[in-house]
């Protein structure tokens, strides 16, 4: 284009008109930034007709300076019309282009899980913490007098034989794997102040052969309750209470009348399962008792003054009844497939 | 123990229809769990049949068959199976006679298999039915030839039902006793409690048993127990009968076979089948000599040292003198209570018997049967407890039997002893029953009950004086009455509710962060796994030592697996194991984790305690010190293992092998959920890669390694050569760990960053040229982090170039560059000064 040496309408004109089909042929940001060069920049005929005015005499500036402003003004609003549009355009390509297939973007983190069983011993432990218990621990190699002495197993009796023990090397030092939590008890009975409300969970060991319903190491947990006035009625309500948290509002419990050396009376506990598998029904799911007066004898508590309730029941069975695992060997070989079916959630 | 509904009948009312399923529902209640249901398993129809006579046909395979016709129902009638009254049956056997009175398994019938009867061509007949066996009626062993209802001694018309003969129509319920109801081992304790559960009523079979006349002696016997166990005498009674002239060769009828069949006791011989069966039925255990073998008379005793007895299963046992011993003037003739001896045992020649009905000590017989590995019928009864007051009735009731059964003739004059001490009352307080069980009970429930098993209940001053049962041993204290009465009453009865427990205080802190590192661990992507913790002396020599030093490990007396008899002292071994399983199932990309309890014995120390402190009581303060002393340590650890890959190859992403660097942040994960500050320093463990494993530290002191497993070791255990691993005393991190954050205020003004590159000797630790760096910047650098380990063109040659990342930052104003830079240079001085660090432009 010529320079402009005056400026005229048609000048002017040709000029806006040059600058507006610039800016509408303008498809992109990088060739609209080259139109804004050529029709606002400095070398533009819009520029060289402005710097004109400089030379104009005086009584033609207001029009002329009008004429100018004006066309510039129209160039200048295109232009940002434009940029405007372009910019929404490129800012659509630019997302359309980053679309990915979210079904097939890349994992970072493994998949993790918590065993079964001690998810189930988490939340065991946080219905009686709920009620105001407290957790009780101790070794799973345990001197007999805590595993059977204590607990009013007398070394002759056959019910000493009824769990079938772990000895320790060498026999003599009475030293075993513990059979059952229980011992524990008897460490709480001495170590606390009455009243005493403790659960008792962790690893026990028996000799069983490893198969489809038994294990030689197992978990469970116990309770114990020791105050004034404490009757088979508390025993009943508690257990009613826990079975309700984790079975649902329809659980509840039965007791029958049976045997162990640390309780007497004594009974098994069914409970009502709402919604087993093939039928609400009851079933078995442990012992329970008053705490034999010999046994709060051992712990040094007076059975004249305090009784007491005990209760025991295994975790593994809790999973088998409640998330329907038909093999107990599934829980404890491994196969970390089985915990990953839980995930973080029993 | 199992109950053949007929035999119970006899002592407790059955209602006509009671079928197995209802005697189980009524016995739970008072406590004896149901298990199985036991019957012949067989259908009719089975009928007595007459050989009219048969023909025999030898065979092209040397057998010899006979093709027999036989009468199943009387002339004119039709037979049980619908067909003609004589059918034409192949029988293999030869042990009968045209005339003979047999079982006819019809067409249609079932016998115990089950095998299905039908009629069948065989042999060139069409064989209409079987001629049964004993053994093919699952009322024995005898296979010998076809059953003749002649050498049972009975006769019935042809057509008769075989199975109501026979007693096969019979049933058993199975069920439970505990360790303490050693009454419930007999027919006349199953009665009682059934009587106990419906309120039918009971008759006692002791009490249709007459006892002997006991006012001479029946034969000489003497209890001389001059070494008593924990104080309790062997034997305090003896009853015995002579029964003489007995037929030993004769059978056993048909019903006491089926009753003792379905109470899974095999019938011997009719003398020994009598006193198995008077033990079913009352719970005392007999025992009968051949009286002609005895010399001289009776004396009950212990064992002498280097005494021996051939007992009656044909074996030389080695006595022990704590074993109490029936003897007579040649030596022993049985061990107590467990099993009888050879040399006076009766046979099928035997012509006079002696019958023993004793009562032993509970504890003598129990060890005895556990020293000679003998759990018999009689020691099981023996070891719960018997009746001390029905050896007498027992005695006569075999004598009884076998006058009627065996032909023989009882001596009038029975021998007893009867040294029992008087049984002790116990005192039930008014209030205590319904106070224990929470149930208002009335007194006459109370009275109704005790009076109901039999207790002798009488007034006391304050509540009630009440005599236990004779055959209650169990019956010690006021809690056991109670629960009886509970029982009887009905366990239904006990309301539900919920006691308030005084307010807790939750899960310590030991609990909430052991369960916080398991939640952590997963959460990055660790999978739990519980081991069991046996394993091999290798394992623990391997894992459970640092540098090969030997160590000690608690070992168990009976593992089930030989191979694992230690308990672990590592959780390795368990991880290994698994992780190989998982590997076997195609499983390969691993994160496993465990926390559990490991066993660390010192070596040299004898853990345990000899002696036991007695029950009953609190044991002393030195006695409880000493029990809790002799317990090996066993801290609470946490294991991880990783194999395979932590990120899966994928679009876009390349697999990322799992390492070292994962285990280690495994590491930090685990200080992370604690609160602990684990220094992670350069290590070496046996059981790792000498240069890549590292020692874990809280406060200068080891708590565990992380590594990659030794590479040889990782092979020999077929697994792949990668493989990290760590492990750390959970315990001590956890405890060491137990403080209250302090918060430090957080600077709002800019920071200034800064890298720092310095040059060191390749063997020095970056941790530590970064700790130089941090500690001669001072208080302005807020963050420091290594970005880079550069070694190569423009670093010497044994050389690093380690480049730090560096966050300034001043509490109170905006730090200037010059500042920021003085303080690093401060820093990289301390480090040329530690480690000839240069800084690398």
């Amino acid at each position: 284009m010529p320079e402009p040496t005056e400026i005229t309408e048609p000048a002017v004109a040709a000029a806006v008109d040059a600058a507006l089909a610039a800016i509408a042929a303008a498809d992109d940001s990088a060739a609209l930034k080259q139109v804004r060069a050529e029709h606002t920049g400095e070398k533009s005929p819009l520029a060289q007709l402005n710097a004109l005015l400089r030379s104009v005499p005086n009584e033609q500036k207001a029009a002329l300076g009008k004429l100018v402003g004006s066309a510039r003004g129209r160039v200048n609003q295109a232009f940002a019309a434009r940029e405007a549009e372009i910019t929404a355009a490129e800012a659509e390509a630019r997302l359309a282009a980053e679309a990915v297939d979210v079904t097939a973007l890349p994992s970072r983190t493994t998949v993790g899980a918590r065993h079964p069983l001690t998810l189930l011993q988490d939340r065991v432990a946080e219905i009686f913490t709920g009620m105001g218990w407290e957790i009780a621990e101790g070794p799973e190699v345990e001197s007999e007098w805590f595993n059977f002495d204590a607990l009013n197993f007398d070394p002759d009796h056959p019910a000493r034989a009824m769990q079938d023990t772990f000895f320790i090397d060498p026999p003599e030092q009475h030293l075993v794997l513990r059979t059952h939590t229980s011992p524990v008890q008897v460490r709480s009975m001495l170590e606390r102040e009455v009243p005493i409300y403790v659960l008792a969970p962790g690893r026990v060991y028996r000799t069983d052969e490893f198969d489809a319903t038994h294990l030689p190491v197992f978990m469970q947990f116990e309770g114990l309750a020791i105050d004034r006035g404490l009757t088979m009625a508390h025993l009943k309500g508690t257990l009613d209470h826990f079975v309700k948290a984790v079975f649902g509002e329809e659980a509840k419990i039965r007791l029958r009348p049976s045997y162990f050396p640390f309780t007497e009376p004594s009974a098994e506990l069914d409970f009502w399962h709402p919604t087993f598998k093939g039928g609400a029904r009851w079933i078995e799911w442990g012992g329970c008792g008053m705490v034999h007066p010999n046994v709060l004898r051992s712990a040094g508590i007076d059975p004249e003054v305090y009784s007491g309730f005990a209760f025991g029941m295994g975790i593994e069975r809790g999973i088998m009844l409640r998330n329907d695992v038909s093999d107990m060997r599934e829980m404890v070989e491994g196969d970390i497939r089985f915990s990953q079916q839980f995930g973080m959630v029993v | 123990m199992r109950v053949p509904l007929s035999w119970l009948a006899e002592y407790v009312e059955l209602v006509p229809g009671t079928t197995p399923e209802d005697v189980h529902a009524a016995l739970v209640k008072v406590g004896l769990e149901e298990e199985e249901v036991h019957g012949f398993e067989l259908q009719g129809p089975i009928v007595v049949g007459e050989v009219l006579d048969f023909v025999e046909e030898p065979q092209s395979n040397g057998k010899t068959i006979r093709w027999c016709q036989v009468r199943v129902a009387p002339e004119g009638e039709t037979a049980a199976d619908g067909g003609d009254a004589v059918h034409g049956i192949v029988c293999g056997a030869r042990n009968f006679f045209a005339g003979d009175k047999v079982v006819v398994t019809l067409p249609g019938s079932v016998l115990p298999g089950p095998f299905p009867i039908a009629a069948r061509k065989t042999y060139g007949h069409v064989s209409d039915g079987m001629i049964a066996s004993a053994r093919e009626l699952g009322l024995g062993e005898d296979h010998d030839g076809i059953l003749r209802l002649a050498e049972l001694g009975i006769d019935a018309p042809v057509g008769s039902d075989a199975i109501e003969l026979l007693g096969l129509n019979d049933a058993a319920v199975e069920i439970n006793v505990t360790p303490d109801r050693g009454y419930a081992f007999s027919i006349r304790g199953v009665a009682r409690e059934y009587a106990h559960a419906t309120g039918a009523a009971f008759r006692d079979p002791v009490a249709q048993s007459a006892p002997a006349d006991a006012s001479g002696e029946a034969f000489p016997v003497v209890i001389a127990d001059d070494a008593p166990i924990r104080g309790r005498v062997g034997s305090h009674v003896f009853a015995t009968r002579i029964v003489r002239g007995v037929d030993p060769a004769r059978p056993t009828p048909p019903w006491m076979v089926a009753r003792l069949k379905l109470a899974g006791v095999r019938s011997l011989s009719l003398l020994i089948d009598i006193t198995n069966y008077v033990m079913l039925e009352f719970g005392q255990p007999m025992h009968g000599y051949d009286l002609d073998t005895l010399v001289g008379g009776i004396t009950v005793r212990r064992a002498r040292e280097g005494e021996t007895i051939e007992t009656l299963d044909g074996k030389q046992r080695a006595l022990h003198p704590e074993d109490l011993l029936i003897t007579d003037e040649a030596g022993p003739i049985g061990i107590a209570g467990v099993m009888g001896g050879a040399r006076t045992e009766m046979s099928d020649a035997t012509k006079n018997v002696l019958i023993e009905a004793a009562n032993f000590d509970t504890v003598s017989i129990a060890r005895a049967a556990r020293r000679h590995k003998l759990p018999s019928e009689a020691s099981r009864r023996f070891e719960r407890g018997v009746d001390p007051e029905i050896a007498a009735a027992a005695a006569s009731r075999v004598a009884q039997l076998m006058v009627d059964l065996a032909g023989g003739t009882a001596d009038p004059v029975g021998g007893l002893i009867d040294e029992t001490p008087a049984r002790e009352r116990i005192a039930l307080p008014d209030g205590y029953v319904s106070g224990l069980i929470g149930v208002e009970y009335t007194d006459a429930e109370i009275r109704d009950a005790l009076a109901e098993i039999g207790a002798r209940v009488e007034d006391a001053e304050g509540g009630l004086s009440v005599t236990p049962p004779s055959w209650r041993p169990d019956l010690t204290g006021k809690a056991e009455l109670a629960e009886e009465v509970a029982r009887l009453v009905g366990y239904h009865r006990i309301p539900s509710v919920l006691p308030v427990a005084p307010p807790g205080r939750g899960l310590t802190r030991a609990q909430r962060l052991r369960k916080r590192t398991a939640d952590v661990l997963a959460a990055g992507g660790g999978t739990e796994v519980l081991a069991f913790p046996f394993v091999a002396e290798h394992d623990n020599a391997l894992f459970g030592s640092v540098d090969g030093e030997p160590v000690a490990s608690v070992r168990v007396a009976n593992a089930l697996d030989a191979s694992r008899p230690f308990l672990r002292r590592s959780l390795l071994p368990g991880l290994v194991e698994i992780a190989r399983r998982n590997l076997s199932r195609g499983l390969v990309d691993l994160e496993l984790f465990e926390l559990g309890l490991v066993f660390l014995p010192e070596s040299g120390r004898e853990y345990g305690t000899a002696e036991l402190p007695a029950a009953g009581a609190r044991p002393s303060d030195a006695e409880l010190a000493a029990l809790i002393d002799g317990i090996p340590p066993q801290p609470r650890h946490v294991a991880v293992l990783l194999t395979g890959d932590v990120v899966a190859k994928q679009p876009g992403q390349p697999a990322v092998p799992a390492g070292l660097v994962d285990v280690l942040d495994a590491v930090r994960r685990i200080a992370l959920a604690t609160g602990g500050e684990i220094e992670i320093v350069q290590g070496r463990h046996q059981a790792m890669h000498p240069g890549r494993t590292a020692e874990l530290r809280l406060g200068g002191a080891s708590i565990g390694f992380a590594g990659e497993l030794h590479p040889a070791i990782a092979e020999a255990a077929d697994l792949p050569r990668v493989v990290a691993v760590a492990e750390l005393d959970l315990d001590a991190l956890i405890e060491a760990t137990d403080r209250t954050m302090e918060a430090s205020p957080l600077g709002t003004h800019p920071a200034a960053t800064q890298d720092l590159s310095l040059v060191v000797p390749v063997e020095t630790p970056a941790a530590e040229v970064g700790a130089a760096v941090r500690e001669g910047a001072g208080e302005l650098l807020e963050a420091l982090h290594l970005v880079d380990d550069y070694r190569g063109q423009g670093v010497a040659e044994g050389s690093k170039s380690l480049t730090f990342a560096l966050r300034f930052r001043a509490a109170d104003r905006t730090l200037t560059a010059a500042e920021a830079s003085e303080a690093k240079l401060a820093g990289a001085r301390l480090a040329a000064e530690r480690f000839g660090a240069a800084i690398r432009d």
